[in-house]
């Protein structure tokens, strides 16, 4: 049984019939074949006009759609020989962040990405792809490993943010956030990264300092989320919210896409099929994956030296703020 | 300008409750607020550090009119064009107004105990102290001059992390401040002090305030990454006594020392002593 959000209840009534047609004729008749492809052009172009319009909260749940392929999904769907390493060295191995070598095309990289889980067993397993410090000093350690060894680091990124949890405080949180910040601006070695689905504010930057940041068409990267922003500003007295509030609170955040893009803050949008990428997770494989080629290829071009000053100076003009001119 | 002729304009704005008398937050003992304003504004009862301003932090901590003010006009652009009950534009307004502060970080260079150093000291009373893009390029700035003037680097933080109206422009902060620090730590021996005031929370712990060379913080300050009812929520448990408190912090190894406000200078200028390389200074 497929997931529908609400906004795509229209498409799950036509997808329904077509799968009841299919089972009834098993493909002999004439008649209820004609009939199916007329209801899938409808079911095509209805995607369409869904799909093309979507406000930044639908985008928000498309985002965080539980058939959306996460990063291993992808790692299989593009990667070769991918060879999984665990552990921060220090005290545990986070699962809610996965990382090892694989070869994507001709080349030899380090992948580093959020995992939520599939089912509830998986889900709480992997804590619902929020890292305690493990995760992010995990993370570190292999990008260290890859720029000792001279490979690029891709990180894919999907989380609802860092663990707000004892243990995590109790073993620096913040910490691990802030020097996986400052010490992925200077690594030696191509980075690229990609949001695949939830970019949620520190949790996610944490694993996004790069020499090109993309996103999928439908993800979302923000300081907070919707409810968290609308919890703030409108959950005063008691007062109830909800989707609206959470909608109008998307829309304020500007955490789309197109959105941060137009902003500067990313390089470039993948697009996904039609429908999002849980539609077709292959097809939205090979997108990440030409992107990602492109990419690898543009920076594998550039000295260490020049990577690093480039990251910096792409930081440094971040805007966003004014500076009156001084009076002469 | 010197800065005692700043100090005195803002110490005009600096909010004192009515009365003579205060009750401390910390023992909840009533006091006469006389006594608390010259003690450093600590409870002489039970030590309790109440709030204060960036400019009574400056001249708590730096030499006697030697401060001098940089990048005091910086603003946020509103880059998001934020509105919730009211435009964040006339929000940052009304703050400047309360305030007397432009944004809700001071940035500049003073000597303490003799040493030239670039300060960054956040305002709490101004947004929180949230970190948008102006007190971001501030603290990148004041990293900055530090590296090129081959200063110690010293940050004061109270701060409820980054700036929601801002959005991901706030969040850019954390990595432009931590690659800022990052330059500085890899080229330079150049000292970064960190001291945590009460409170210093999200984007802020997250980013520069956890990577001083040394970290120092005040007695009791809550300090952490999500805030404690957050994560009561979250974990559904009650939370320690002194969960996220500076004392909480030390124990953990997260922290280097906890300094009381009347030693901070001392302590400040003792350690610069040590951490100052002749050459490089």
């Amino acid at each position: 049984m497929k997931y529908y959000l609400d906004f795509e209840k229209p498409l799950q009534e036509i997808e329904l019939r077509i799968e009841d047609l299919r089972r009834l004729s098993s493909g002999k008749e004439p008649s209820a074949n004609s009939e199916i492809k007329k209801l899938e052009r409808k079911a095509r172009d209805m995607r369409q006009e869904i799909f093309s319009s979507l406000t930044p909260w639908q985008s928000t749940l498309v985002a965080r759609h539980p058939e959306r392929p996460y990063t291993l999904d992808y790692i299989n769907m593009m990667a070769q020989d991918f060879i999984e390493l665990h552990g921060d060295r220090r005290f545990a191995d986070d699962p809610s962040i996965v990382g090892g070598f694989a070869s994507i095309g001709p080349h030899s990289v380090l992948v580093v990405g959020h995992q939520k889980g599939r089912g509830v067993k998986e889900r709480i397993g992997r804590n619902f792809g929020q890292p305690h410090p493990e995760g992010y000093r995990k993370a570190l350690r292999l990008m260290k490993l890859a720029e000792r060894f001279g490979k690029p680091v891709i990180t894919l990124i999907d989380t609802p943010g860092a663990y707000p949890g004892l243990g995590a405080e109790e073993r620096g949180q913040a910490e691990a956030i802030a020097a996986n910040l400052m010490e992925t601006s200077s690594l030696r070695t191509p980075v690229i990264s990609v949001i695949i689905g939830e970019g949620g504010s520190g949790g996610a930057i944490a694993i996004g300092i790069a020499d090109k940041l993309m996103m999928l068409e439908h993800s979302v990267y923000s300081v907070i989320s919707p409810e968290g922003c609308a919890a703030i500003l409108w959950k005063r007295d008691g007062a109830e919210i909800g989707p609206g509030e959470y909608a109008q609170a998307a829309d304020s955040l500007k955490m789309t896409a197109q959105d941060l893009l137009s902003a500067k803050i990313i390089d470039e949008i993948i697009p996904e099929p039609l429908g999002g990428a849980h539609r077709e997770p292959e097809s939205a494989a090979r997108a990440l994956q030409d992107a990602l080629l492109k990419s690898i290829e543009e920076l594998s071009a550039k000295t260490p030296s020049k990577l690093v000053e480039d990251r910096y100076r792409r930081l440094r003009k971040i805007g966003g703020f004014i500076v009156p001119r001084k009076e002469p | 300008m010197a800065w005692f002729k700043k100090d005195k304009r803002s110490s005009k704005k600096v909010k004192i409750p009515e009365g003579l008398w205060v009750k401390c937050e910390g023992c909840k003992e009533i006091v006469y607020r006389k006594e608390i304003e010259r003690n450093l504004r600590v409870c002489p009862k039970c030590n309790y550090h109440f709030r204060i301003n960036a400019w009574e932090r400056i001249s708590l901590l730096a030499d006697e009119g030697s401060f001098e003010e940089a990048d005091a006009d910086i603003t946020s652009a509103d880059p998001l064009r934020f509105k919730d009950s009211v435009p964040y534009k006339d929000r940052l307004r009304s703050n400047e107004e309360k305030c007397g502060l432009k944004e809700a970080a001071i940035a500049g260079t003073a000597s303490i105990g003799g040493y030239r150093a670039s300060l960054l000291i956040m305002d709490f009373s101004f947004m929180g102290g949230s970190m948008g893009s102006a007190v971001g390029e501030k603290i990148f700035r004041a990293a900055e001059r530090a590296m090129e003037q081959k200063i110690p680097f010293i940050t004061v933080s109270s701060s409820g992390g980054a700036r929601m109206q801002e959005g991901i422009f706030s969040l850019m902060q954390m990595a432009r401040v931590s690659a800022a620090i990052g330059r500085l730590k890899n080229n330079h021996a150049i000292p970064y002090i960190s001291i945590l005031a009460d409170p210093t929370f999200g984007g802020v712990t997250a980013s520069f305030a956890m990577l001083g060379d040394v970290i120092i913080a005040e007695p009791r300050s809550l300090i952490g990454f999500a805030g404690p009812r957050v994560i009561e929520q979250t974990i559904k448990q009650q939370l320690p006594d002194n969960f996220q408190r500076a004392e909480f912090l030390l124990e953990h190894g997260l922290i280097d020392m906890v300094v009381h406000r009347k030693e901070m200078k001392t302590v400040l200028t003792r350690l610069l002593g040590h951490l100052i390389v002749p050459n490089e200074i």
